[in-house]
């Protein structure tokens, strides 16, 4: 009865292997539970309280209160706009295509080029959120970089931080953090197989053409993985504007991150701030799912 | 089998980490008797050293006077803002309340409604120096309860900097005293027109300055315009916050005209959060600002070694106090903040901590300390002494303004009513809103922020 004899060895074996496998990683699994489960719970609990940081003896339960007050405060509209605004400009439409742009012209330029420019775009990624922010801040004051440059082509003064503060903070976003879409572009661009392209050139493709029919159908994996990474990331954007207008002037460049904060920690409203944080990971969500959903479309 | 000892070790691993994380948490710090723990707020900038050096000196003496007791500093090097925040996190438990902490009049009132401080009544009644202390300072750390709750150390006035070279382009007196505020408004236009490239009058604006538009700007203003006898925002008997009345848009037109007729600083660089940078380090240095309305602590940013000395402003700037809004009694008017000394409800050794209060208020101590940080003193005995009114040019001068001094009622809610005062200030700045819209729009903020607990006058 070798079988029956096998088969009973087995059982166990089958049961306590996985067993074996997984105890060393219990302290491992206890210590995310401990540290990162559990203020993430933590959090989605105090939302639905009306905790402060001081001010009061005792914080209760308050149910969808908190998500309520958020609704019917302007300024909360006001920041949820905003946000879209900045993401689409700074993240959709600035860094994705500027991105691949600057991949697509790399490829044809000399080497030297090549390595100038994405020295360059790579150093302003690479820098401190804050110091860009100082930096950016320099260039768009009224007595800053832009404007000189702008008096000596004899051109009209601008102030952006004051009269487009969204647009100028997006501009900012930009500068920082294209060098990621353009490196990710990089890598996919040199994954198509040059005779594709060749192909597409003796069938009489013109540029815009290749581009639309080959290169983006081709790379299409990659836009969607660039835009959801780009768009997470542009969504938390806190240091950046902080330093460059504190979300003023007014509240025209208060994005949900900076409304979170001033909420939580200006007005020590940790309950509501809490709630505008879960609020915010809704929009990032609901973004992912709209790249998600494209990405399908596109594959049938 | 190569993977038994890699998953040992992880597991080891993994267990040591869990070990020394779970103990880290667990392990408390255990109030000695013997010890003392003091949280203070340490300068962001490192070559100022001025806090640390005298409670360095306190500890010393404090160690002779008590043998045996040990004093420990805990300093917090932050900026206001997250130092509170770090503060109210550590009040909330007794394994991390140290036994006494530096309390900004400004948050204290919210720190004592969540319990975190002790009332000091019993210890104050014993302690003869109190008498020497102010009464507006005394109240400034007392709760809704009537009980006092830190000794203040100090405190700030202000009023008006002018610059002497620009008022005499313009023609204007040395010895410049406005009696109202239509001599500070005429004497701002006549610099606009008679000294071109300056700016006339700067009165911080708006929610980019924060804290320093309500109280250098818009209280400045609110508080001159009544006797000086009753409090404007906030009504004390009923407890409710006062919604905009008369003084209350008064105020908000005096903002309006100043950036309506240009006499201000450009509105995008009053809304610029950098503005108070360049009114300290170049506007006022450079002769390009004529009249600032702003706090006695400015001179401590031209200190020799601050990395924008200026020693001779005292010979370039002149002080006059800030009149009431027709010149009636009592003529001037000035808003207090200021620091205190309090005792957390979860200390381990409140009485210990109240030695240390008296260690840093004897006469002596309270005078170096005063005149080291540029305070404002509170105490009679130390404003009495000619050494510390000649310590600095301009002390004398903020320090007799501490008799029309007002506290914020800094109650739970302020910090909120503030940023509504900046919203209304911001719309009539930049031409956004009128007065009475701006003013309806405080109303509307205000109910909500303070949950109804609104009054008119």
């Amino acid at each position: 009865m070798t079988s029956r004899q096998q088969g009973a060895r087995a059982l166990p074996r089958a049961l306590t292997r996985p067993l074996t496998r997984v105890l060393p990683l219990t302290p491992a699994l206890v210590l995310l539970l401990l540290f990162l489960a559990g203020p993430i719970a933590y959090c989605v609990y105090i939302a639905f309280t009306d905790l402060q940081l001081t001010g009061q003896a005792h914080s209760s339960f308050v149910g969808l209160a908190n998500f309520r007050r958020a609704f019917r405060d302007e300024a909360f509209v006001n920041a949820v706009w905003l946000t879209l605004v900045f993401t689409v400009v700074s993240s959709l439409i600035g860094q994705n295509t500027l991105g691949l742009a600057l991949a697509g012209l790399m490829r044809r330029a000399s080497k030297p080029v090549r390595t100038l420019t994405g020295g360059i775009v790579v150093t302003a990624w690479v820098l401190p959120e804050v110091v860009a922010g100082f930096l950016l801040y320099a260039f768009f004051r009224r007595e800053g970089t832009l404007n000189a440059i702008l008096d000596w082509l004899h051109l009209p003064r601008q102030n952006w931080l004051f009269t487009l503060p969204i647009l100028a903070v997006s501009f900012a976003n930009v500068w920082r953090g294209t060098a990621f879409s353009m490196l990710v572009y990089s890598a996919a661009l040199d994954e198509i197989p040059g005779e594709i392209t060749e192909a597409a050139e003796v069938d009489g493709a013109g540029g815009w053409r290749r581009l639309w029919h080959v290169t983006l159908p081709m790379i299409r994996r990659s836009i969607a993985t660039n835009l959801m990474l780009n768009t997470l990331q542009t969504l938390s954007v806190f240091g950046l504007i902080w330093v460059m207008t504190r979300g003023g002037p007014g509240d025209r460049s208060q994005t949900l991150p900076l409304f979170m904060y001033e909420q939580a920690f200006q007005n020590s409203m940790i309950g509501y701030g809490t709630a505008v944080a879960l609020l915010l990971l809704l929009v990032g969500s609901l973004f992912s799912a709209v790249y998600l959903r494209l990405l399908k479309t596109e594959v049938q | 089998m190569p993977v038994r000892p890699t998953a040992a070790l992880t597991a080891l691993l993994s267990a040591a980490l869990a070990a020394t994380a779970l103990t880290a948490c667990g392990s408390g710090s255990g109030s000695s008797p013997d010890t003392i723990k003091v949280s203070y707020k340490q300068s962001t900038d490192n070559s100022l050293k001025v806090m640390d050096t005298y409670l360095g000196d306190v500890k010393k003496q404090f160690e002779k006077r008590y043998p045996g007791k040990k004093v420990e500093l805990v300093p917090i090097k932050a900026p206001d803002s997250e130092y509170y925040t770090k503060l109210q996190q550590m009040l909330r438990s007794p394994r991390t309340a140290p036994d006494l902490v530096y309390e900004d009049t400004f948050l204290i009132n919210s720190d004592i409604t969540s319990g975190y401080l002790k009332p000091l009544d019993p210890y104050l009644a014993k302690w003869p120096d109190w008498r020497q202390f102010i009464d507006t300072a005394k109240s400034a750390a007392k709760g809704q309860d009537g009980k006092t709750y830190g000794v203040p150390d100090g405190t700030d006035t202000r009023g008006l900097w002018f610059d002497k070279g620009v008022f005499r382009k313009a023609g204007l007196p040395a010895d410049w005293q406005p009696k109202s505020w239509d001599d500070v408004l005429a004497a701002a236009r006549t610099i606009k027109e008679k000294v071109p490239g300056v700016t006339p009058l700067n009165v911080y604006t708006g929610k980019p300055a924060g804290e320093r538009s309500t109280m250098q700007g818009f209280e400045m203003l609110l508080y001159g315009t009544g006797d000086g006898s009753s409090d404007l925002l906030y009504d004390s008997t009923a407890k409710k916050w006062i919604t905009a009345g008369r003084p209350f848009k008064d105020a908000l037109s005096f903002v309006e005209t100043v950036y309506k007729e240009k006499l201000g600083p450009d509105v995008a660089d009053a809304l610029d959060p950098n503005y108070a940078t360049a009114v300290n380090g170049e506007l006022l240095p450079q002769g390009k600002l004529g009249i600032d309305l702003d706090g006695s602590w400015l001179p401590q940013a031209w200190l020799p070694g601050s990395g924008h000395a200026w020693p001779e402003w005292s010979q370039k700037l002149g002080l006059a106090a800030m009149p009431t809004q027709h010149g009636q009694a009592p003529g001037k008017v000035s808003m207090s903040g200021g620091w205190t000394w309090a005792v957390p409800a979860k200390a381990g050794n409140p009485d210990l901590a109240f030695d240390f209060i008296k260690e840093m208020q004897t006469e002596a101590n309270a005078k170096k300390w005063y005149i080291a940080n540029s305070g404002i003193s509170v105490r009679k005995d130390v404003a009495d002494d000619p050494s510390y009114a000649t310590a600095q040019p301009g002390i004398k001068f903020f320090t007799d303004l501490v008799a029309s001094t007002h506290y914020r009622p800094a109650y739970p809610a302020y910090p909120k009513v503030s940023t509504a005062i900046q919203e209304a200030m911001e719309g009539v700045t930049t031409g956004d809103a009128s007065v009475d819209k701006a003013a309806s729009g405080y109303d509307d903020t205000l109910k909500d922020v303070t949950d109804g607990q609104v009054t008119r006058r």
